[in-house]
């Protein structure tokens, strides 16, 4: 078992949890996911891991609530416990070489994940452009945090409630044109935005790295759920990834196979919320 | 001795009737009663020469086991097989003792074999229903050592070393262990119930079983080394699903057979949305390839509702490397054998989900290297199979996390651990290997052979070592 030691909401459907879990945490590294699974009738989910702590031996998830596993999770109240975790998974995210400057875009839930990016390479010395992109300013999430490990961040709202209307693809481009000299371009949210963002830097020839979080079961190779078109060969993001070159991805393809499970899933959550609200009202 | 029963056929094995079954996740076979049993036993002729033993890779003593049946003394018997075998309910439902024991067994010569598979399920099942769980006193010797993955292969070392007085640990990946045993053989060949139950006679052992640890990843080898453990067996098995590569094959409604059976067995979809995992609904199922693993997922496919279920074989089926049992099953079910046929593409509609696959006629020409005669293509015999998905099952690489992770450790160009046949060893000292992890997809009892070989050189190897 594997106990909530932290939680909190970051916005009304995005929740921050603290897992105690000391093995994963002296060999996490950025870029890598863990598989969770709440309990025995539960699902086994992907997260991205959106940071780290070796001495203190814990492990920060951030995920969205966006159906019946993420929403028990979000139930959990520290001291209670999740029944499996396991990980890392998948590859450390490798930046390359001679990176001097960095934007590293997050497209909502996505700035979580790319937040533990930014971070690594804030420490090592590149200069961070952070870009996060957000529906209106309530979803907001991870500003300070964000803010502390870049050199600049910019943050767009669909809606413009914070003051900057926009998509994180016009302020990327916007950057540029400003003179910005990008060497890597990380880009981390919904399979569209990174289609975008990987168009846009195509053109201008950048480096560009996107996590792909595909459904898969085991993470480790075996199911092969997750396969990916990179470079029109298929890749497992499991083993081979999630990091991939966006320039080289099929991401019509991508967003095709997340919708395989979409009825079943919509199933599965619309029961969940019913027997909630028998028992006793939505809490 | 009494005179022996000279009846040529084995006592028929009860199942269930293959309609009914074939919508349902209940285990196939139903078992021999006692009095089926006596009778089944008294067709062995307990001869000198033992040749059934010869063919057994974990060397159960079968015509002594088989005497203790026909005395009655099941409970006796059944103990007689677990001196060597960690694992008799589960050997004696997936054991292909045609090609083993029974094969060489007298009686074959002219008849049916003695039923040596069902008298070695009968005697486990009956000591896991009348039998009490014995607690076990077995002096450890304090010596640790560590076992990856929890598949056949990892049980049979794991239980030989603890009966030697090892603490041993099993590192599994998943959330419960088991490896194959749980993931890929389907409920209604071996119930889940009776592979827990035989790891929990591990556990009465000492053995001790950390799940969620995917090794190469969370620690390495050397950190497992550093950590105490004496010496390592990598049981991992061939995880790594093998596709066909032709057009079509990321569409929407195809599986490789590890994860369709993967959803289905472990995860139980077969029972959503009271289980959270799902799989979907399909009509018209195909499944490529002609080993056991494809009539497993072809069977399920139809026990999850789909009308029509085809096995698409490129070649025979006097090539299919499935067991004939499973074969024969999978006909009276109503799955549809469509031999000499081969996919081309699979095709899709304007949303990505399969609508058909094109497959085109093969014959069969010259041997090759496997000595089975090579299919070729009958040019101009391509059509269109009408399907909503479609089943990869045409085989498995050893799963590359240890080798990725471990510098130095040599394996085969497609990946199968290296070791010295004799002892499981690797190249790097106090790392052994067996199962599917080393040969590459096999049998159950050909892992937990090899399980047992290295069991035998890690105590030699620790010994040595003081």
């Amino acid at each position: 078992m594997y106990k909530v030691l932290e939680r909190r909401d970051l916005n009304e459907n995005v929740a921050m949890l603290v897992i105690d879990a000391p093995f994963i945490a002296k060999k996490a590294q950025p870029g890598q996911f863990i598989i969770f699974r709440i309990d025995e009738q539960g699902e086994r989910v992907p997260l991205t891991i959106a940071d780290y702590d070796a001495e203190a031996g814990t492990v920060t998830i951030i995920f969205q609530k966006v159906g019946k596993s993420t929403v028990k999770l979000a139930e959990l109240k520290v001291g209670e416990s999740l029944l499996d975790f396991v990980g890392p998974l998948g590859k450390a995210s490798h930046f390359g070489e001679d990176i001097k400057k960095a934007a590293v875009i997050g497209g909502g839930l996505g700035t979580a994940i790319a937040y533990p990016q930014a971070k690594k390479l804030h420490s090592l010395g590149v200069e961070v452009t952070a870009i996060s992109g957000f529906r209106n300013k309530e979803l907001i999430i991870l500003e300070k945090e964000v803010g502390e490990v870049s050199d600049k961040l910019i943050i767009t709202t669909d809606d413009g409630s914070n003051g900057n209307k926009g998509f994180v693809t016009t302020a990327l481009e916007a950057e540029i044109n400003a003179g910005e000299k990008f060497d890597l371009v990380i880009a981390i949210g919904p399979l569209i935005m990174m289609k975008f963002v990987s168009q846009l830097t195509k053109k201008y020839s950048i480096k560009t790295l996107v996590s792909m979080n595909p459904i898969m079961i085991d993470g480790t190779g075996m199911c092969g759920g997750c396969r990916v078109t990179v470079g029109g060969k298929t890749k497992f993001a499991c083993i081979d990834g999630p990091d991939f070159d966006g320039h080289e991805i099929d991401f019509d393809e991508a967003m095709r196979r997340q919708n395989v499970y979409k009825a079943e899933e919509n199933k599965s959550f619309e029961d969940h919320k019913c027997k909630v609200g028998l028992d006793g009202g939505n809490k | 001795m009494a005179k022996a029963n000279m009846d040529p056929k084995k006592v028929a094995m009860p199942e269930q009737d293959a309609k009914k079954r074939a919508r349902n996740f209940y285990e196939v076979t139903l078992g021999y009663t006692d009095e089926m049993a006596v009778e089944e036993a008294t067709r062995c002729l307990e001869c000198k020469t033992r040749p059934c033993v010869a063919g057994c890779p974990v060397n159960v003593q079968i015509p002594e086991f088989i005497s203790l049946v026909k005395e009655g003394k099941f409970i006796e018997g059944y103990k007689k097989i677990a001196e060597t075998n960690a694992l008799p309910a589960v050997c004696g439902r997936v054991c292909p003792q045609e090609e083993q024991c029974e094969e060489l067994c007298v009686r074959a010569i002219k008849h049916e074999s003695v039923g040596i598979g069902r008298l070695e399920r009968f005697v486990a099942d009956y000591a896991i229903e009348h039998g009490e769980a014995e607690k076990i006193d077995i002096k450890k010797n304090g010596d640790m050592v560590a076992v990856i993955g929890s598949g056949p292969a990892s049980l049979a070392c794991a239980g030989d070393l603890a009966k030697l007085g090892y603490e041993v640990t099993i590192f599994e990946a998943f959330h419960t262990p088991g490896g194959v045993l749980k993931y890929g053989i389907p409920e209604f060949r071996l119930p889940k119930e009776l592979v827990a139950t035989e790891i929990d006679g591990l556990k009465r052992l000492g053995v001790e079983i950390k799940t969620n640890m995917v090794i190469g990843k969370v620690l390495t080898l050397d950190e497992l080394k550093e950590m105490g453990y004496k010496a390592l067996f990598v049981g991992t098995g061939a995880g790594l699903p093998k596709f066909m590569n032709v057009e079509g094959e990321n569409l929407n409604g195809v599986f490789s057979a590890n994860e369709f059976l993967t959803r289905i067995n472990l995860m139980k979809a077969y029972e959503f949305p009271k289980y959270d995992t799902p799989l979907g609904q399909y009509k018209k199922v195909a499944v490529v390839g002609g080993g056991n693993v494809a009539m497993d997922a072809a069977r399920s496919a139809l026990r999850l509702g789909a009308d029509h279920v085809y096995i698409v074989y490129r070649r025979s089926e006097v090539e299919m490397p499935a067991r004939n049992e499973e074969i024969e099953h999978a006909k009276e079910e109503g799955i549809e054998m469509l031999l000499l046929n081969n996919p081309t593409k699979i095709i899709g509609t304007k949303e990505g989900w399969v609508d058909g696959m094109e497959v085109i006629k093969m014959e069969l020409g010259e041997p090759d290297d496997s000595g089975r005669r090579r299919p070729v293509e009958v040019k101009g015999s391509e059509y269109i199979l009408d399907v909503d998905a479609v089943v990869v099952a045409i085989g498995q690489s050893p799963n590359p996390l240890i080798k990725d992770t471990t510098e130095g450790l040599k394996t085969q160009s497609w990946g199968g651990i290296i070791v010295d046949e004799e002892t499981g060893a690797t190249n790097i000292e106090g790392v052994y290997a067996g199962g599917d992890a080393v040969t590459g997809a096999a049998t159950v009892i050909l892992a937990m052979g090899a399980g047992k070989i290295s069991a035998v050189a890690i105590d030699e190897y620790i010994k040595l070592k003081k």
